[in-house]
C-alpha cells in the first residue's frame, strides 16, 4: 500500500474542519478530529511485526522528478516508534483538548486545523528518506508550532513566544538546509538510506565537518538545547493540549530523531560524540538547575523539558561510542542507544501527563502560579495520584518506568568513562558527575511540582475560582498516561522488543543485522553496583535539598536578568530592528534627488567599470558617415536650444527651447533617411508643446533661488559622468559589432514574407508586432491613469472635519 | 559624423540628467523629455547612420544601400511611448501642485511619521 499519502491525512482533514466548526456547531469540532489520528494510529501498529524483526517498508510519490526531489516514506523501527508516539499522543491530546477548549468561546476551526497541519509535518519528517522534503516538513512544524503559540493572538507574550519560537527553530533549520546540500553534494544523493552506506568515506571529505555542525545547529535548535532553549519556556503561552503535544512529547522530539537517524552518518566523527553529548548533558544540567527558579507550573515542565531532552540527547551522543569498540554485545556501551530509545518514550508518556494535569489545575482554579496554589490534594485526589506517578517517573522512583530508563542512563555515563578515544579517558569523569548532578535536580523539581501544587497550606482566597476536579472526559488522558507509566515499568523488555530494539537497530546498522542480536534485558534490580549507590545519593541528597528548598530558593534571584540569554535574544531582536531602520534611513531620505543621484551613479560605476574590465572600448574611424553642412547647423542649433533649457529663468523660454531640440531632433531624422521619424516626431512635437504650454499655465515659474551651490556642483558632476558614459557607450558599440545585424534579414524578405514597401512599418506590424500591442497598451495605461487624476479628490472636506 | 554625433548625445544626456536633479518638478519633466531625445538619437546613431537610401524598397536600389531599418522601428515605438509618460507626467505635477501647492521636491517627501 502506498502509505506515504498517510502522512497527507491530516492535511486533507484540514480543509473539513472550518465548515464542520460553522456547519455542525452542536458538536464539538475535536470529536470529528479525533477521528484522523485514531484511524492513522491503528493502521500504523499494524506495521508493528515488520519492523519488530528489523523489516522495512518504503512507499514512494514523485514531486518534482526533474529536481530529483520526491517523497520517499521509509518505515523502519525508529520511524515506526515516533509515528506511533506523533498519533497516539495525538489522539489523547485532540481527547484532552476537547474538554479543556470551550466549543463556544475558542475559535475551534483555527486550532485544529493548526493541529492537523502539525500532525502531517511530523508525520514527515520523521518518515521521510528524502533530505529536501524532510527539511520542507522540519519548516512546516516551525509554522505551525509558530500559530499554535500564538493561538491566543490577542495576548502579547502569545505573540512575543510565537515570534521567538519561530525566529530560533527557523534559524536552525536553514542552518540544517545548508548541512542537506553539503551532505548530499558529498554523496552525491538526497538519500539517508543512500548516503549511510558511505559513511566511511564522508567523513574524510573537506565538507564534513561542516555538515555536521549545521546539522547540530537544526537539531539542538528545535530540541531546545542550551543556548538554545530560550524559545522553549517562552513557547508555554500555547495553549495546554499544545504544550503537552508539541512542546513536550513530539516536536521537540524531532531535533532527537534527526540526531538518531544520522548517527550512521556522524557518529564515527570524535566532534559528533563530544558535541552531542556534551551539549546534552550541560543542557541536562541547566534546565533542571533552573526549572527550580519557576514560579509558574508550566515553566517548570518547560524546563524540566528541556532538562530531558538533553538526557536524551546525551545518551544518543554515547551512543555513537558504540562505533569505536569492538564487540559492543559485550560491553556497557550497548546500553547508551537503548537507554536514549527507552527514556524518550517515558518521557513523552509521563511528561505528556505532567502537562495535562498543570493544563487541568489552571483549568480549574484559574492560576498557575505555583505560590498561589497548595493544598488541592483533597479536592483534586486523581489529578494528585496522576501529577505524583508522572512526577515520581520524571524524579527516576521505582515502581514508575523513568526508574529503568534512570539507571540505564546512569550506566551509560558511567560507561564513558572507560572509553579511551578522543581524550574521553581524561574528561570522562566529568559525565558522571554532571548527570548525577542533573540527577538530583530533577528529582528536587518533581518533588518540587508536585508538593507545593498538591500538599501543603489550601489558600483559597488567592485562587480565581473556588478549586474542584476536573470533568471525567479531562481526566481520561492524563490518568491512561499514568497507567502507562507503571505499565511500561512491569513490562519494560516486552516494550523493549517491540519498539525500543527496532529503534536502535535504525541507529546502529552496522552494529547489528537484526534486533534479536541486541542482548540487553531490562531488570529494576541488578546488585550493589555504583549506579545502584547513585540512585540512592539522588534519593538522599534530593530530599534534603527538597526539604530545605524554602531557604536556598531565594539565591535564584541573585542570576542577573541583565546578561540572561533571554536579554541577549531582546537585544540582538531589539538592535536588528532599530539598527535596519537607522541605516535605511540613513539612505532612504525621502528626496527623489537622492535617488536618482544613487541611480545615475550606479549606471556610470557598472557601465564604465564593464568597459573597463572587458576592455570594450574602441574607436573604429573607418566605415563613418561624412560630415555635412545641414547637420552641423542643426546641431548647432540642438546644442544652442539646450543651452537655453538650461539657463532659462522662465518656463516659457525652456517650454520653446524644448519644443526647439524636439524640431532639431526631426530634422536629423529627415538628414539620416528616416521619413517616418520625421513625420512622426513632427507631431508629437508639436502636440506637446501644446500639452506643456497647457500645462504650465497652472504651474509656478522656475525658481532657483533655493538651490544651494554645493547641490548644483554634485548634480553636475553626476550629470557629466552619464554624458561622458552615454558618449562612449556610443563610439564603442558604434565600432564593433559583435554579430550581424537582423536589418538584413528584414531588408532581403520585407516583400517576399510580408509584401510591403515600407521596411520600417512592416517590421513595427508584421515582425515585431506584440512591440506595436504593447505600446498600445501603454498609451492605453497612461490615459488611463491621467482620467483618474484628474478625476481624482484626495482631501474631501468632510473627511478633514472628522479628522479633527 | 557619428563621432560627432554621440558628442551630443552625451551632452543630451547630461543636460538631461542635470535637469531631473533639481528640486523644481518643472525642470525634472523637461529632463525626462531631453532624455528620451537622446536616448532616440543614440539608437539611430548606435546603427550608423550610413545608407543613401531611406528604408523604403523601390527599383534600383541595391539591398545595402538602404538606411538600417530596426532602430527606426525602434524609436518609433520610443517616440510614442515617451509622449505617453511626459503627458502622464504632466498631469501628474499639475494635479499635484493643485492639491498640495507646491511643486517643490525638497516638500513632497511623504509624512514624517511613516514606518
Amino acid at each position: 500500500m502506498s502509505f506515504v499519502f498517510l502522512i497527507f491525512l491530516p492535511l486533507l482533514a484540514a480543509l473539513f474542519v472550518p465548515l464542520l466548526f460553522k456547519k455542525v456547531g452542536k458538536i464539538h469540532t475535536g470529536w470529528f478530529v479525533l477521528i484522523v489520528p485514531v484511524v492513522l494510529f491503528s493502521y500504523y501498529v499494524s506495521l508493528l511485526p515488520t519492523t519488530i524483526h528489523g523489516g522495512n517498508l518504503v512507499s514512494e510519490f514523485q514531486w518534482i522528478p526533474s529536481l530529483d526531489i520526491a517523497f520517499i516514506a521509509y518505515i523502519d523501527g525508529l520511524s515506526l516508534l515516533f509515528t506511533l508516539l506523533i498519533t497516539g499522543i495525538g489522539a489523547l491530546v485532540v481527547l484532552y483538548s476537547i474538554f479543556y477548549l470551550d466549543k463556544h468561546r475558542e475559535q475551534l476551526h483555527n486550532f485544529y486545523v493548526y493541529l492537523l497541519m502539525f500532525m502531517t509535518a511530523m508525520l514527515g519528517i520523521v518518515q521521510s528518506d528524502h533530505l529536501i522534503t524532510l527539511y520542507l516538513f522540519w519548516e512546516l512544524t516551525s509554522i505551525s508550532s509558530f500559530l499554535l503559540i500564538g493561538y491566543w493572538y490577542t495576548r502579547d507574550r502569545s505573540r512575543f513566544g510565537a515570534l521567538k519560537s519561530m525566529m530560533i527553530t527557523v534559524f536552525g533549520g536553514l542552518m540544517m538546509l545548508g548541512g542537506f546540500v553539503l551532505l548530499s553534494i558529498m554523496g552525491g544523493t538526497y538519500s539517508i538510506r543512500e548516503l549511510i552506506p558511505q559513511a566511511t568515506e564522508l567523513v574524510s571529505h573537506d565538507f564534513f565537518l561542516w555538515a555536521l555542525v549545521l546539522v547540530l545547529f537544526g537539531a539542538f535548535t528545535k530540541s531546545a538545547q542550551f543556548p538554545f532553549y530560550i524559545w522553549l519556556p517562552d513557547a508555554m503561552e500555547a495553549p495546554t493540549p499544545v504544550s503537552a503535544y508539541l512542546h513536550s512529547a513530539t516536536m521537540v522530539k524531532a531535533g532527537l530523531y534527526l540526531v538518531a537517524r544520522l548517527t550512521p552518518i556522524f557518529a564515527i566523527s570524535g566532534t559528533w560524540m563530544w558535541l552531542v553529548t556534551g551539549v546534552g548533558l550541560f543542557t541536562m544540567f541547566w534546565g533542571s538547575f533552573f526549572a527550580l527558579k519557576q514560579k509558574d507550573l508550566k515553566g517548570i515542565l518547560a524546563f524540566s523539558t528541556v532538562s530531558q531532552l538533553g538526557l536524551i540527547m546525551s545518551l544518543l551522543g554515547a551512543s555513537a561510542a558504540g562505533y569505536h569498540i569492538d564487540n559492543i554485545a559485550e560491553t556497557t556501551f550497548k546500553y547508551a542507544g537503548f537507554a536514549a530509545i527507552f527514556h524518550l518514550i517515558n518521557h513523552a508518556v509521563f511528561k505528556g501527563s505532567l502537562f495535562m494535569i498543570a493544563g487541568i489545575v489552571d483549568h480549574e482554579t484559574g492560576t498557575r502560579d505555583i505560590r498561589k496554589l497548595g493544598g488541592l490534594m483533597s479536592l483534586m485526589p486523581i489529578s494528585f495520584t496522576v501529577a505524583v506517578i508522572g512526577a515520581f517517573s520524571m524524579a527516576g522512583l521505582p515502581p514508575f518506568g523513568g526508574f529503568l530508563s534512570k539507571e540505564m542512563f546512569l550506566t551509560a555515563m558511567l560507561s564513558l568513562t572507560e572509553f579511551d578515544l578522543f581524550s574521553m579517558d581524561v574528561w570522562g569523569i566529568l559525565f558522571p558527575v554532571v548527570a548525577w548532578l542533573g540527577s538530583v535536580f530533577t528529582f528536587i523539581y518533581s518533588f518540587y511540582f508536585v508538593f507545593h501544587t498538591f500538599a501543603g497550606e489550601h489558600k483559597p482566597d488567592e485562587l480565581p475560582k473556588p478549586a474542584h476536579e476536573a470533568p471525567i472526559g479531562m481526566l481520561v488522558s492524563p490518568v491512561f498516561l499514568a497507567l502507562l507509566v507503571v505499565v511500561i515499568f512491569f513490562i519494560p523488555n516486552l516494550i523493549g522488543d517491540w519498539l525500543v530494539k527496532p529503534a536502535v537497530l535504525a541507529m546502529q546498522p552496522f552494529l547489528y543485522d537484526s534486533p534479536e542480536e541486541i542482548k540487553i534485558h531490562v531488570e529494576a534490580w541488578h546488585g550493589f553496583k555504583l549506579e545502584f549507590f547513585m540512585t540512592l545519593g539522588i534519593f538522599a541528597i534530593g530530599f534534603l535539598m527538597f526539604w530545605t528548598l524554602r531557604k536556598w530558593q531565594k539565591s535564584y534571584d541573585l542570576f542577573p536578568d541583565a546578561i540572561s540569554l533571554n536579554a541577549l535574544y531582546d537585544n540582538m531582536m531589539f538592535l536588528s530592528d532599530t539598527g535596519a531602520n537607522r541605516f535605511s534611513r540613513i539612505y532612504m531620505t525621502g528626496f527623489i534627488r537622492s535617488y536618482l543621484v544613487y541611480m545615475f551613479s550606479f549606471v556610470v560605476f557598472i557601465v564604465l567599470g564593464t568597459l573597463f574590465l572587458t576592455d570594450a572600448f574602441v574607436i573604429d574611424f573607418t566605415n563613418l558617415a561624412p560630415i555635412g553642412f545641414y547637420e552641423v547647423v542643426i546641431l548647432i542649433a540642438l546644442v544652442g536650444s539646450t543651452f537655453t533649457i538650461l539657463f532659462s529663468k522662465s518656463r516659457l523660454t525652456g517650454i520653446i527651447a524644448l519644443g526647439a531640440v524636439g524640431y532639431s531632433i526631426a530634422l536629423f531624422f529627415v538628414i539620416f533617411r528616416a521619413p517616418d521619424l520625421a513625420l512622426t516626431q513632427l507631431v508629437i512635437e508639436t502636440i506637446s508643446v501644446a500639452l506643456f504650454l497647457l500645462a504650465f499655465y497652472h504651474l509656478p515659474q522656475i525658481s532657483r533661488k533655493e538651490e544651494r551651490m554645493r547641490f548644483r556642483f554634485g548634480n553636475a558632476l553626476v550629470a557629466i559622468g552619464v554624458g561622458v558614459t552615454v558618449t562612449l557607450v556610443a563610439l564603442s558599440s558604434l565600432s564593433q559589432k559583435a554579430m550581424p545585424s537582423i536589418s538584413e534579414f528584414y531588408k532581403e524578405t520585407v516583400y517576399k514574407e510580408a509584401g510591403g514597401g515600407n521596411i520600417v512599418n512592416v517590421i513595427l506590424v508584421d515582425y515585431r508586432g506584440f512591440d506595436t500591442l504593447f505600446e498600445i497598451a501603454v498609451l492605453g495605461i497612461a490615459g488611463i491613469g491621467i482620467i483618474t487624476m484628474i478625476k481624482l479628490r484626495l482631501t474631501k472636506k468632510e473627511d478633514q472635519h472628522e479628522n479633527k | 559624423m557619428e563621432i560627432i554625433m554621440s558628442v551630443a548625445i552625451g551632452f543630451l544626456f547630461m543636460a538631461a540628467v542635470y535637469l531631473m536633479l533639481s528640486k523644481s518638478l518643472i525642470r525634472i519633466i523637461i529632463g525626462t523629455g531631453l532624455l528620451s531625445h537622446g536616448a532616440h538619437l543614440l539608437l539611430l546613431t548606435m546603427g550608423g547612420l550610413g545608407g543613401n537610401s531611406p528604408p523604403v524598397v523601390s527599383h534600383g536600389v541595391s539591398v545595402s544601400d538602404y538606411a538600417d531599418p530596426l532602430p527606426q522601428a525602434l524609436i518609433l515605438t520610443a517616440i510614442v511611448i515617451s509622449f505617453a509618460v511626459t503627458s502622464f507626467f504632466l498631469v501628474l505635477a499639475y494635479r499635484s501642485y493643485q492639491e498640495l501647492g507646491t511643486d517643490n521636491m525638497n516638500l513632497l517627501r511623504g509624512t514624517e511619521d511613516y514606518e
